[in-house]
């Protein structure tokens, strides 16, 4: 019988993946950088910045918290489509997959590895746009913000495994996961509201699954939104099922070298 | 009882037949060993044995069970060292084991004690909590082997356990896999491409070149089949004397290779005076003439018509005058 949820798989992956993250400071502060400062430039540059769609009562750099934070999320959860690779050319992959396990099982647990690491990127960030100025609309809002975050990096991890599995080489995999991520990042509503844009474009950002991320975000952290939390959570839910089942799919489908 | 079987084995990437219809046996408790130099196929079996590759045509069954229907039972009965490294370097020796039983779903208990067990059978203990990165090659040789070990295999899988280590380290692996062969009764599936190492190490060795097997036995008789004893003999008109040899009653068989002849008879001490007599009778002058006991490199010659050391110097496109140079004089 094929134990496709085998716990111990799971957490055995998971661990490892939790070590390798404790283990490496440069890359927890490192990738924390980038949105922190686009955070606080942006933010105090653009304190004017006040377009007819955006309530009076909150600041640009309010507004663009709960987008940066879902930068962290998007681009942190690319670092377990890395791993695939760093495994694959380290020959560690091997090593996994002549264990008698099944390769959802390995999924499962690389994926929840991942997302743990982007969800402690995404608290860490939190915890750095508070101090920067970031204030919270309540605490019930407040306990959505995790659900939001599972979502969104469960979607995008699976996605990075799904990408890692049909490529070889790191660069390539950078260049296509950058030619994916930043169209959905810019058209996601994360940095300015996306009525900015032309109708039809503002269509493209209709169809974006990360455009309903920020927005359930943006509803956690400063009580904004423009669709309903639940409908929100509903649309990414289906958007990472949809994402797990094809990194699933394509990992199990993959050379081992 | 056979612990592998394999029937017409094949493995083709486009048009390059990596493995062509191989057909061998392992018995239990054997050290077995695949001999054959670059290129040869020799990992490309491995890969299929243990399920990380689908063979074109042909199957094989590992522990009786079948690699292509019974895949996790075979994964189950196997452990391996691959030749290239599987560690991961940011974990401990100790955490690469614990992730690897957890991996093969051992229990708490069981998972500490073995640990313990195998650290201790390659004698890498107080390196246990170590970073990999901090490892040198050898140690990480050893870690990997105790990790094949972990979770009670019957079968053995050794990639080149000793590629690119020094000698003595060499030596060690390969008590420590003598060792483990009897301690563990585990059988053993090595390939190499180093004659001294399936010669002191394996039960029986299977020839390998260009995805064929060209004769399996123990390494005794491997030699011995060789005819006794070997006369290397370098002189002037090689093709003359050459033929003028083969005639001779007592010559068993005679090669030619690059500038010598290679002579092969019993009792070749007093077959040296002879073949000079030969010599001179057809008017050739022996420049040099040696004796000894036939080598695996004779066998490995006699089958494939090459020496291991030729085979990978051309894959490397050695110039062949570069080669014999700094083979340096005989
Ligand atoms: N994935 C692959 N795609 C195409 N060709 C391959 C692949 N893997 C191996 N080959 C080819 O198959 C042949 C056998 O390779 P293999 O790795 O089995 O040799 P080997 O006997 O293990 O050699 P070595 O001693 O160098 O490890 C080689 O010619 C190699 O180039
Ligand atoms: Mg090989």
């Amino acid at each position: 019988m094929k134990q496709w949820f085998n716990i111990q798989v799971i957490y055995a992956l998971w661990l490892r993946e939790m070590k390798r993250y404790l283990r490496a400071r440069s890359r927890i502060f490192g990738s924390l950088g980038m949105p922190f400062f686009f955070l606080l430039f942006l933010g105090t540059g653009f304190k004017n910045f006040r377009p007819e769609s955006m309530p009076a009562h909150i600041d640009y750099l309010n507004f663009l918290a709960p987008g940066m934070l879902a930068v962290v999320l998007q681009f942190g959860s690319m670092f377990t489509g890395m791993a695939i690779l760093w495994d694959r050319q380290f020959g560690f992959l091997k090593e996994i997959m002549v264990a008698p396990v099944s390769r959802v099982a390995i999924v499962l647990g690389r994926t929840l590895g991942g997302v743990t690491t982007a969800l402690l990127q995404g608290f860490l960030f939190i915890a750095v746009a508070l101090f920067a100025g970031l204030k919270l609309s309540g605490f019930a809002g407040f306990l959505l913000t995790p659900l939001f975050m599972i979502f969104i990096a469960g979607s995008f991890v699976n996605l990075g495994l799904a990408i890692a599995s049909m490529m070889r080489d790191m660069q390539g995999f950078s260049i296509v996961m950058n030619f994916i991520m930043v169209p959905l990042l810019l058209l996601s509503g994360a940095m300015f509201p996306i009525e900015q844009f032309p109708v039809w474009v503002q269509w493209l950002s209709y169809v974006n699954p990360l455009f309903y991320g920020v927005d359930g975000l943006r509803y956690s952290l400063i009580g904004m939104s423009k669709f309903p939390p639940f409908f929100d959570a509903a649309v990414l839910f289906l958007f990472c099922s949809g994402m797990v089942g094809l990194g699933a799919f394509l990992f199990s489908r993959s050379d081992v070298d | 009882m056979q612990a592998i079987t394999t029937t017409n084995l094949t493995k083709r990437f486009e048009s390059l037949t990596a493995v062509d219809r191989v057909s061998f046996e392992v018995m239990q408790g054997e050290i077995f060993g695949l001999l054959g130099p670059n290129g040869a196929g020799k990992t490309t079996i491995i890969k299929m044995l243990s399920t990380l590759m689908a063979p074109t045509e042909g199957d094989a069954a590992v522990w009786g069970f079948s690699i292509g229907s019974a895949r996790d039972d075979v994964r189950r009965s196997i452990g391996m060292v691959f030749q290239d490294p599987a560690v991961d370097d940011s974990l401990t020796g100790w955490e690469n084991l614990d992730f690897h039983a957890r991996m093969y779903g051992m229990k708490k208990d069981l998972r500490t004690a073995r640990i313990s067990e195998v650290l201790a059978l390659v004698g890498l203990e107080d390196k246990a909590g170590l970073l990999l990165k901090k490892y040198s090659g050898g140690m990480k040789r050893r870690l990997e082997i105790a990790r094949g070990l972990m979770h009670y295999p019957r079968v053995l899988f050794l990639d080149e356990p000793t590629l690119g280590l020094d000698p003595q380290t060499r030596h060690h692996i390969w008590e420590y896999i003598k060792m483990l062969n009897q301690k563990e009764h585990v059988t053993v599936i090595l390939t190499t491409h180093y004659m001294e190492e399936a010669d002191s190490l394996c039960s029986r060795i299977g020839i390998i070149d260009h995805g064929k097997i060209l004769v399996i036995d123990t390494p005794e008789a491997l030699k011995n089949a060789m005819g006794n004893d070997i006369l290397t003999i370098k002189a002037e008109n090689l093709e003359h004397l050459m033929s003028e040899l083969a005639a001779e009653p007592w010559v068993q068989e005679v090669k030619r290779y690059d500038d010598r002849l290679l002579v092969s008879a019993r009792l070749g001490e007093e077959k040296i005076p002879v073949a000079v007599e030969t010599a001179r009778r057809i008017g050739t002058v022996i420049q040099a003439i040696s004796m000894r006991k036939p080598t695996l490199e004779d066998v490995f010659l006699h089958y494939t018509g090459k020496t291991i050391r030729d085979e990978e110097d051309a894959e490397g496109e050695v110039p062949r005058g570069r080669m014999r140079k700094r083979r340096g004089p005989h």
